[in-house]
């Protein structure tokens, strides 16, 4: 016989298995969207990555193996997050566009479980298409990573993207505030944490306010640590530094994401925005 | 038809059979509305959706609400399906308070609106899969009952796979029924369910809405604008305007007040407007 807390738990627990076994399903019936995004996303890459070769073309003297890799690493996790970012905050404009907004939300699921449902699909795609993305770029331009340690990469990947999960969470209210201007403001977060936290270059070359900037942004630890774990072949061992950091802002970031979201919440049912329309 | 027995909701019904189902008193809701006539720098005032509403609703009972467009109908379905917050008044759901303990109430609740609102371009056995799901309900119990319960609304076997665009608005409103219905609600809130449908597949709903209260103890509120789909399938019919509940009570009260011979008659007595009219003060939150 099933306790009532045990049997709450189970139902979580299958409420979560739903909201994975629907983004599946969506995976699966835009699959040629996906696929096209996914070809967007290696074209870009690769205009980024040139820059290196280009820099050697025009007189100038670097290491292009390394900066390629540097270059390469910044665009991935630019993808790895936006896609984070854009299955988050397609929790409620996605389900606004389809018009299941409604029934998602009288559901009887925490919203812990469904924001964190979203973020587990989120984080599993986004692994497997940056591996895919990432190793498809480096095929390419024959990248030599010799002493690259993948295991103590992806570890730092998967704590950061706690972190990340938690920006992703308080972006995802946006459109649930504001139906017409939520998900561009969505794209303004994403940007703006990118740009301070070292994409393509070191942090250090950013005026002082950024740099401070930088400091709370989980995206930097997280390119250091993987950079460091590629290019120099750190252990997890010796990427304390780096995860620490992380661990800390993952453990802030989504309990300050639930509370935005849930305020953001009873503003809109106050004010009647939760709804297929807007 | 499927056993609608689910531990979720046995869990959360209350112990006495006696109260209500449904509980509301002065209930009201109000929204704020940007005033176009005054220009660029117009000011925004709160318009009343609802105002001091107060009925209930007995266990396995049937009532239908009346109303134009904007009268207030969708914004008292939203507000007992948790999706809005009211300003003034309460209610409750087989005991529970709809705004304080909205969790307990998902679980007894469901509803069916005008709008089928599905995945696209999922099918109909995915979206009834996931929507399961959310309600506690595995993979291995939906199996054999998700095939059972679109069979039992009338859903062709051959069409379970197909993408929800390709279905008519009358088949996607069959998978509509059956979604609310694989919930196991003892509370089917049922928001203009047959507007747009041809005359067969609303005939159809309207029997399966039937079958549901003669099979299963379902308590039903149902916001129509259709007369004779309320007068056949509600054992009370109020009407409501400008957010007013001006009336509740059975059909032959509500003719004998107004001294009217048609429930049509009845509503423009009531209302001093016709059926199909549409409020102009509609508000943007219901």
């Amino acid at each position: 016989m099933r306790t009532p807390t045990a049997l709450a738990v189970r139902s979580e627990l299958v409420g979560l298995s739903g909201i994975v076994e629907r983004n599946m399903y969506l995976v699966k019936r835009y699959v040629w969207w996906e696929i096209a995004f996914f070809v967007w996303t290696i074209a870009n890459t690769l205009t980024i990555v040139f820059i290196a070769e280009g820099v050697e073309a025009s007189g100038g003297r670097l290491d292009v193996n390394r900066q390629t890799t540097v270059l390469l690493i910044g665009a991935v996790i630019w993808a790895y997050l936006g896609l984070i970012f854009e299955i988050l905050t397609e929790t409620v404009a996605w389900e606004r566009w389809e018009g299941t907004i409604e029934y998602t939300f009288m559901a009887p699921l925490s919203r812990t479980i469904h924001l964190g449902g979203m973020g587990i699909f989120a984080v599993a795609y986004g692994v497997a298409r940056a591996a895919l993305l990432f190793g498809s770029i480096a095929f390419f331009f024959n990248l030599e990573m010799p002493r690259a340690d993948y295991g103590a990469a992806l570890v730092v990947l998967a704590v950061a993207s706690v972190s990340f999960i938690g920006i992703g969470i308080m972006t995802a209210v946006l459109p649930l505030i504001s139906p017409e201007k939520g998900t561009q403001l969505g794209f303004i977060a994403q940007g703006l944490l990118l740009v301070v936290s070292g994409i393509y270059y070191s942090v250090e070359i950013l005026p002082e306010p950024m740099q401070w900037l930088s400091t709370i942004s989980p995206a930097t630890y997280a390119l250091e640590g993987i950079r460091e774990a590629i290019l120099e072949g750190a252990g997890v061992g010796s990427l304390g530094h780096d995860l620490w950091p992380l661990l800390l802002i993952g453990a802030l970031s989504i309990p300050v994401g639930l509370f935005v979201f849930r305020i953001g919440e009873r503003h809109a049912k106050r004010h009647g925005k939760l709804k297929r329309s807007g | 038809m499927p056993s609608i027995a689910n531990p979720q909701i046995a869990a959360a019904e209350p112990s006495t059979s006696t109260r209500p189902a449904v509980e509301v008193v002065a209930l009201t809701k109000e929204f704020l509305r940007r005033d176009n006539r005054s220009g660029r720098f117009s000011r925004r005032e709160r318009v009343a959706a609802l105002k001091d509403v107060t009925f209930s609703i007995a266990q396995g009972e049937c009532i239908a609400i009346l109303g134009q467009n904007g009268s207030g109908k969708s914004t008292l379905v939203r507000l007992l399906a948790t999706l809005l917050l009211h300003d003034g008044g309460e209610a409750r759901i087989f005991g529970h308070d709809v705004f304080s303990d909205p969790r307990a109430v998902r679980r007894l609740v469901n509803r069916v609106s005008v709008e089928a609102s599905f995945f696209k371009k999922m099918s109909s056995a995915e979206n009834l899969g996931y929507a399961a799901r959310f309600y506690g309900m595995t993979a291995r119990e939906t199996r054999a009952r998700i095939p059972q319960i679109l069979s039992r609304v009338g859903f062709p076997a051959d069409r379970r796979n197909e993408s929800m665009e390709n279905l008519s608005r009358g088949m996607q409103q069959k998978v509509a029924l059956a979604r609310a219905l694989l919930t196991s609600p003892v509370l089917l809130l049922l928001d203009e369910p047959t507007t747009g449908l041809d005359p067969r597949s609303k005939l159809e709903v309207q029997e399966f809405v039937r079958e549901l209260r003669a099979a299963h103890d379902v308590t039903i509120l149902l916001c129509t604008h259709d007369l004779a789909e309320a007068e056949s399938l509600a054992e009370r019919i109020g009407i409501l305007h400008r957010g007013e509940l001006l009336f509740l009570g059975p059909v032959e009260d509500l003719r004998r007040r107004y001294g009217a011979e048609t429930l049509e008659e009845a509503f423009f007595a009531a209302t001093g407007r016709s059926f199909e009219e549409e409020d102009p003060d509609e508000t943007d939150g219901g």
